[in-house]
């Protein structure tokens, strides 16, 4: 009985410590974002509100957070309350299943580990609940009752569905090297230095990932569901307050999601590149690793310019999809010549 | 998705119109599925539409069936109010026509007035305008490409442009004191003379630019998706941009050889040595090539300007148009009277009516003035190169996406202030 109130405890306390660690993450991610994207531009970023603009995202927080929550009049309420919470939610639930380092810790006779569970459909898991986000994403469109908002959720579902696909085919070819969908047993797989990590045998599926990652969380060059320059913000244009701010949330909650996947699934997640490089704690290996990911599309939104609704799609059905299925043919073929 | 043609769009005999020329009898059953384009109303609060105005489309998906600008949010009635102005007094206000570059407007307004005086300007005068309204064509042009890529997504861009927009904005504050509404040109002349200093800073400016073209190009020109969002986009035939009234780089853009510059050369144009780059399709790719080039053009007027500037007075001595100069108002009790009543009475044109067309860097700007003979003009019409090109907007916009309706509002410059006037 205390062994399984002692279990739970230990659940909850690590649940606790990844959403408050991803939580954080996401606010300075805007932060990151910001000076980054000022640093490439010739300017200085956010610089008034603390060291260096350090306290913005709080500040931003705590502006969305007392800001005049509005709902228009002609909005389906509850469809649009709905919406933000449904984006969000499969945003955070993914992090349950991401192994962010190695060592358990032991404190207390109990054993915390370094990640919330390990299931073995992890990466199936995750992939499900971020289809359900675009539903979060399509009914907000649709609930606003706001034409620009309608044409963003459509957009997005489109989008998301396309990209979905070209994204979980990129990934069966990890899978079909790993043997397993646990995330824990495919970070073990790429054991043993840079040169066991899957990103060399399966490059094509990396960078059709990478691509697809950037459609699916809707950033540049894919930010077609939020297009400002054509549909003002796309499906969240009447959203205000705490609800944008689930929204918001949900996107950067996203990009550091993919940016964890990319990194198990192709990087090697928390192994050194090198055995003398080993005496680097694996979580810093992790994190160092996801940063690679964020910066990558950070960088990507301040140098491209924004797709065409139709030549997304020809992008993702012509060429990404065709890749991803060659990439598992010539995957599969290889490996059962080298396994027999 | 798959469109139908509008042709047979007009035909389908369920097809409700939004304002139906023949209301059908009730009597008639309706139909269980109808069709029925989306209408969608862009602006006049928009993030893309570059000031006020508001575009009716018509979609069909996303494909755009029919676009109908509607204008007038920003009108002031500018021409109105100058026919209660004396012909200096109107200069401020023509600042606030096309704001981006309103060195250009004052320009193209005092050689109206000048020709309707036959006023002829010091050779000095004519060279300082020339670089002036060159840089203003570089200030324009920097304005457009860092709003038009920005419109496409391309963030980085519009920072960039704004760089060296600024470095030309602090040399216009050392030339006559302000940024934005420069109120320089006078008639007669300019207000003041470029100080070895601001040539200096130019000279500096000009060898640092053509690598800062370079880097722009650099973001785009062989950017896949910056290709695929312009090429092929809003084309508009040679034939059509002549009838529609197109001037400046979106008819270069089409391949029509016309520059005011080069037609009838004013100022210095015809002294300095500079080619009209042209495009060859009519597309937003073309309008973006051939403004890159004027950039680079340009840089090349200003220099060759700076090299042959002569020494000289830079206003005419025309005591019944001029001002005499503020160093002899202080001093001597003629020249004080003498400002007093310019000033308060403004100087008498002969009757008779003139136009006169500028290259501004957006096109053709012409001002047309009818004359009584009294010290304000009876009549002033402005051609505005935006509201003739908002004529072609549907000509243009029409089979493409909603996507591309940011391209051509971009790729055809538009400044509101100077299109409602």
């Amino acid at each position: 009985m205390i062994q399984t109130v002692l279990n739970l405890v230990v659940v909850l306390v690590t649940i606790g410590i990844v959403m408050v660690t991803v939580l954080l993450h996401v606010a300075y991610l805007t932060y990151f974002e910001r000076k980054i994207l000022g640093w490439m531009q010739d300017r200085m970023g956010p610089m008034e509100v603390g060291y260096h603009g350090l306290l913005q995202p709080i500040a931003d927080g705590l502006k969305l957070f007392f800001k005049e929550d509005i709902i228009p009049a002609q909005a389906n309420k509850i469809i649009f309350t709905l919406a933000p919470i449904l984006v969000l939610i499969p945003a955070l639930v993914g992090f349950a299943v991401v192994p962010f380092g190695r060592d358990s810790i032991h404190v207390f006779g109990l054993t915390f580990r370094p990640y919330v569970t390990d299931i073995n459909i992890g990466i199936l898991y995750i992939l499900a609940f971020a289809s359900i986000g675009a539903y979060g994403v399509l009914l907000g469109g649709w609930a606003s009752n706001n034409k620009y908002s309608l044409l963003g959720g459509l957009r997005s579902a489109a989008q998301v569905i396309s990209y979905e696909l070209s994204l979980g085919l990129a990934i069966v070819g990890v899978l079909l090297m790993a043997g397993s969908l646990s995330l824990v047993k495919i970070t073990e797989a790429q054991g043993g230095g840079v040169f066991h990590w899957f990103i060399i045998p399966q490059f094509a599926a990396f960078v059709v990932y990478l691509i697809s990652a950037i459609a699916e969380t809707n950033r540049l060059p894919f930010d077609l569901p939020e297009a400002e320059s054509e549909l003002v913000a796309g499906f969240f244009t009447e959203y205000s307050g705490m609800r944008f701010a689930f929204f918001f949330l949900a996107e950067y909650a996203n990009m550091i999601l993919v940016s964890c996947i990319a990194t198990i699934l192709f990087l090697g997640g928390w192994h050194a590149p090198f055995e003398a490089l080993s005496f680097i704690p694996p979580i810093i290996w992790f994190v160092g690793k996801v940063y690679v990911f964020l910066f990558f599309y950070i960088w990507i939104r301040g140098t491209l310019p924004r797709l065409r609704y139709d030549q997304l799609m020809m992008f993702g059905w012509k060429i990404m999809i065709p890749l991803a299925l060659a990439n598992i043919v010539v995957t599969s073929a290889v490996l059962y010549f080298i396994r027999g | 998705m798959e469109a139908h043609t509008r042709q047979e769009k007009e035909n389908d005999p369920n097809r409700v119109y939004l304002n139906d020329p023949e209301p059908r009898p009730v009597t008639e059953d309706l139909p269980l599925r109808r069709s029925e384009d989306l209408l969608l109303n862009m602006g006049p609060q928009h993030p893309a539409t570059h000031g006020v105005l508001r575009v009716v489309l018509e979609l069909e998906g996303e494909k755009i069936i029919k676009a109908t600008p509607d204008l007038g949010y920003l009108h002031r009635g500018v021409e109105k109010l100058c026919e209660g102005l004396t012909y200096q007094q109107i200069i401020p206000h023509t600042d606030r026509l096309d704001y981006i570059c309103s060195m250009s407007n004052n320009f193209a307004y005092v050689r109206a007035v000048e020709k309707l005086l036959g006023v002829s300007i010091p050779e000095r005068g004519e060279y300082v305008r020339t670089i002036i309204a060159e840089m203003q064509r570089i200030v324009g042009h920097l304005f457009w490409l860092g709003t038009q890529a920005l419109d496409i997504g391309a963030m980085t861009v519009f920072f960039w442009t704004f760089r060296e927009r600024e470095a030309l904005l602090d040399l216009f504050e050392e030339i006559c004191g302000a940024r934005l509404t420069m109120n320089y040109f006078r008639i007669g002349g300019v207000n003041g003379d470029l100080t070895p200093n601001v040539i200096f800073k130019l000279r500096k400016f000009l060898k640092e630019f053509p690598s800062k073209i370079e880097e722009y190009d650099r973001l785009l020109v062989n950017n896949r998706i910056w290709l695929s969002r312009t090429k092929d986009i809003a084309v508009i035939s040679a034939e059509d941009a002549v009838s529609f009234g197109l001037t400046g780089p979106v008819l270069r853009g089409s391949g029509v050889n016309y520059d005011i510059r080069k037609a009838e050369p004013y100022a210095a144009y015809g002294k300095v040595d500079w080619d009209v780059p042209l495009g060859t399709n009519g597309d937003t790719y073309d309008r973006y090539w051939v403004r890159m080039q004027e950039m680079k053009q340009s840089a090349r007027i200003i220099s060759q300007c700076l090299e042959k500037l002569p020494e000289g007075p830079i206003l005419t001595d025309v005591p019944q148009v001029v001002a005499p100069p503020k160093e002899k108002v202080m001093q001597d009790m003629q020249s004080l009277i003498h400002h007093f009543i310019i000033f308060t009475e403004g100087f008498r044109p002969p009757k008779g009516e003139v136009y006169c067309a500028t290259e501004a860097p957006k096109g053709e700007l012409g001002f047309s003035i009818i004359s009584d003979g009294s010290p304000k003009p009876y009549r002033l019409k402005i051609r505005a190169p935006s509201f003739v090109h908002l004529g072609a907007f549907d000509h243009m916009a029409r089979g493409y996406m909603i996507a591309d309706i940011v391209t051509i509002f971009g790729t055809y410059d538009l400044v509101m202030g100077e299109c409602d006037r």
